[in-house]
């Protein structure tokens, strides 16, 4: 018997099958918390970023000075291109400043926050970017201010597509919390990483995925339909 | 009043400078319905931005009851564009809220109570003819009705003045009456100001009382609707009025080209051509006629040739021209000549 089949012996599943009533509830628990807490602590700052991505654009509502702009895109696109294991190890300094410690599902948001904010503000950006232009002018011609315009128009015209894009979000930063999971962080990436790498248990890493990949459909599925009932250009 | 003295606007892009508009200066006076024609690209909406400087003027200066706009703070400017609102040709509604919130946008920008914006934009959606539509999204309407609520939003904070940019090209014929009879109507009662910018010569003719005729960033001719559209002077405003009949078209190639304007009525009491022929022994080639009501009157317009020279030319002018409620205006080469009656 090949080394595949020989962790699908019966006794090898109902081991898989008592870590996963043992295990899984409080690794779930801890991706569930550790992604939902990271995305939205990256839309904190993600969020007024791409605002400012757009608005003081050359072109924007609010030009700002080009040379702050650039230095804040540079910034993003650093922090985008730095593979996420390397990051973790990166912000080390930082998540033991914040947290104490760099050990733990807890700690683990930090280097999440920081690998998914860049993420978060280009998503906002696109999104923002593909509001009608005219509509903007409107605003305009009506007195707005910037900041009405970026809090009255801006905002609540892109809501289903930034819907559409922050599930993005979640879903890619689940898929990272899992890798930093492997990294000293907790969750389901720690489970599958203990007993599928290290002790050879492929029953347990592939139940670890199953559930995984049911997490991302049911934060798609929630997602893409709640984008679908807050856009009113749908006729209904 | 609004003034616009020397207004001129530059762009600078990267195949250089373009003059969008060249030293223009109007006058629009308190409840006029005041139009400004030209083709694409005239700069029409570029003049209409500068009245509400959304786009700065190079050089010049606007005046709103001698107030000059450019000379303005922010905070002012954006105390002007409560009294100078705007309606556009993509309506540009917000898409995302209803037409209720639509028409409450502006006020909410000045902080209106909840209770009295809401009133006032009711009040406005029964002015449009939408009163059932308040808690309807935009994407649900026509456009015709989408341009009823953008109205209805224009007039929220009780403008003086109403710039219209192309604000029924998008409509289909039906439509755009029904809502320049509903812009004629609150010009009527409200005795707000309106701008018309358009492309289409009917739209001025049905609702304007005075109009401008801008070509390559620059006003050609402008004055009384009637007094333009029944004696065109500039070329430009020759192809608006009849662009059926192109300069030159069907022209034999020698000969003048001469344009009568049977004021009135189309009939006149004498075969005209006919009779110039026996009488003057001109055979004038008939190269296109065609009607046009202008406010209430109607005009009939015919492009005729006359054969030969200088000489034969006066004798036809001096012949049409003793014939009443017929006017006359050359072409091309003699055209600096200008109306002779
Ligand atoms: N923001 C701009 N930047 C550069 N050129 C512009 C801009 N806006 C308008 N123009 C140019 O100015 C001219 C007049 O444009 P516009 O006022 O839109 O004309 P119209 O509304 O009569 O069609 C055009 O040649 C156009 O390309
Ligand atoms: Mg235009």
């Amino acid at each position: 018997m090949n080394q595949f089949a020989m962790a699908f012996t019966p006794d090898k599943l109902e081991e898989a099958w008592h870590v996963f009533l043992t295990e899984f509830p409080l690794g779930l628990w801890e991706t569930v918390y550790v992604t939902v807490l990271s995305t939205l602590f990256a839309i904190v700052i993600g969020l007024p970023l791409g605002i400012l991505l757009v608005a003081g654009d050359e072109k924007g509502i609010r030009p700002m000075p080009k040379p702050l702009m650039k230095v804040i895109n540079v910034i993003i696109n650093f922090l985008r291109s730095v593979p996420f294991l390397i990051l973790i190890v990166m912000v080390i300094p930082l998540t033991r400043a914040i947290i104490g410690t760099s050990i733990g599902s807890v700690a683990s948001i930090v280097p999440l926050v920081v690998a998914a904010f860049p993420f978060v503000a280009r998503l906002v950006e696109s999104s923002l970017r593909e509001l009608d232009p005219n509509i903007i002018e409107m605003a305009q011609s009506m007195g707005s201010s910037t900041w009405q315009i970026i809090t009255r128009v801006m905002l609540p015209e892109s809501v289903p597509s930034l819907v559409t894009n922050f599930t993005l979000a979640i879903t890619t930063i689940l898929g990272y919390t899992a890798m930093s999971g492997a990294m000293g962080g907790g969750g389901l990436g720690k489970i599958a990483i203990n007993y599928g790498y290290s002790r050879y248990k492929y029953a347990v890493l592939y139940l670890a995925v199953i559930v995984l990949v049911l997490l991302v459909q049911i934060f798609q599925t929630i997602g893409t339909r709640l984008a679908a009932r807050l856009d009113k250009r749908i006729k209904k | 009043m609004i003034e616009l003295r020397n207004l001129s606007k530059r762009f600078v892009t990267a195949d250089g400078p373009v003059e969008a508009l060249n030293n223009v200066n109007l006058t629009v006076n308190d409840g006029d319905i005041y139009g400004i024609i030209g083709m694409s690209g005239a700069g029409k909406s570029t003049l209409v931005r500068c009245i509400n400087m959304l786009e700065r003027p190079t050089e010049g200066s606007v005046l709103l009851d001698g107030r000059d706009l450019g000379a303005l703070s922010k905070k002012e400017m954006q105390g002007v564009r409560r009294e100078v609102t705007m309606i556009f040709q993509s309506f540009n509604l917000l898409m995302q809220s209803t037409c209720l919130q639509n028409v409450m946008f502006p006020l909410k920008l000045i902080h209106t109570p909840k209770a009295e914006a809401e009133a006032r934009a009711r009040e406005l959606l029964t002015t449009v003819g939408l009163p059932d539509k308040a808690n309807v999204y935009p994407a649900q309407l026509s456009g015709g009705q989408q341009q009823r609520v953008a109205i209805a939003r224009a007039l929220a904070t009780r403008p003086r003045v109403l710039l219209c940019d192309e604000a029924t090209s998008a409509l289909d014929p039906k439509t755009t009456q029904s809502i320049l009879e509903l812009i004629r109507q609150i010009n009527r009662d409200t005795g707000i100001t309106v701008i018309v910018i358009t492309h289409q010569m009917s739209v001025v003719q049905e609702i304007c009382n005075r109009v401008a005729i801008l070509e390559h960033g620059s006003v050609v001719e402008e004055g009384d609707v009637s007094q333009v559209f029944s004696r065109p002077r500039a070329a430009a405003t020759r192809a608006l009025v009849f662009p059926d009949m192109a300069e030159g078209q069907m022209s034999s190639g020698y000969g003048q080209l001469v344009r009568l304007i049977f004021e009135g009525s189309v009939t006149i009491d004498k075969p005209l051509i006919a009779s110039m022929a026996m009488e003057c022994g001109i055979a004038a080639n008939i190269l296109g006629a065609s009607t046009r009501t202008v406010g209430k009157r109607e005009y009939g317009y015919m492009l005729i040739e006359i054969p030969g020279g200088p000489d034969e030319l006066a004798r036809a002018l001096k012949y049409i021209g003793n014939v009443p409620n017929v006017s006359v205006q050359v072409e091309a080469a003699y055209e600096n000549k200008g109306v002779a009656e």
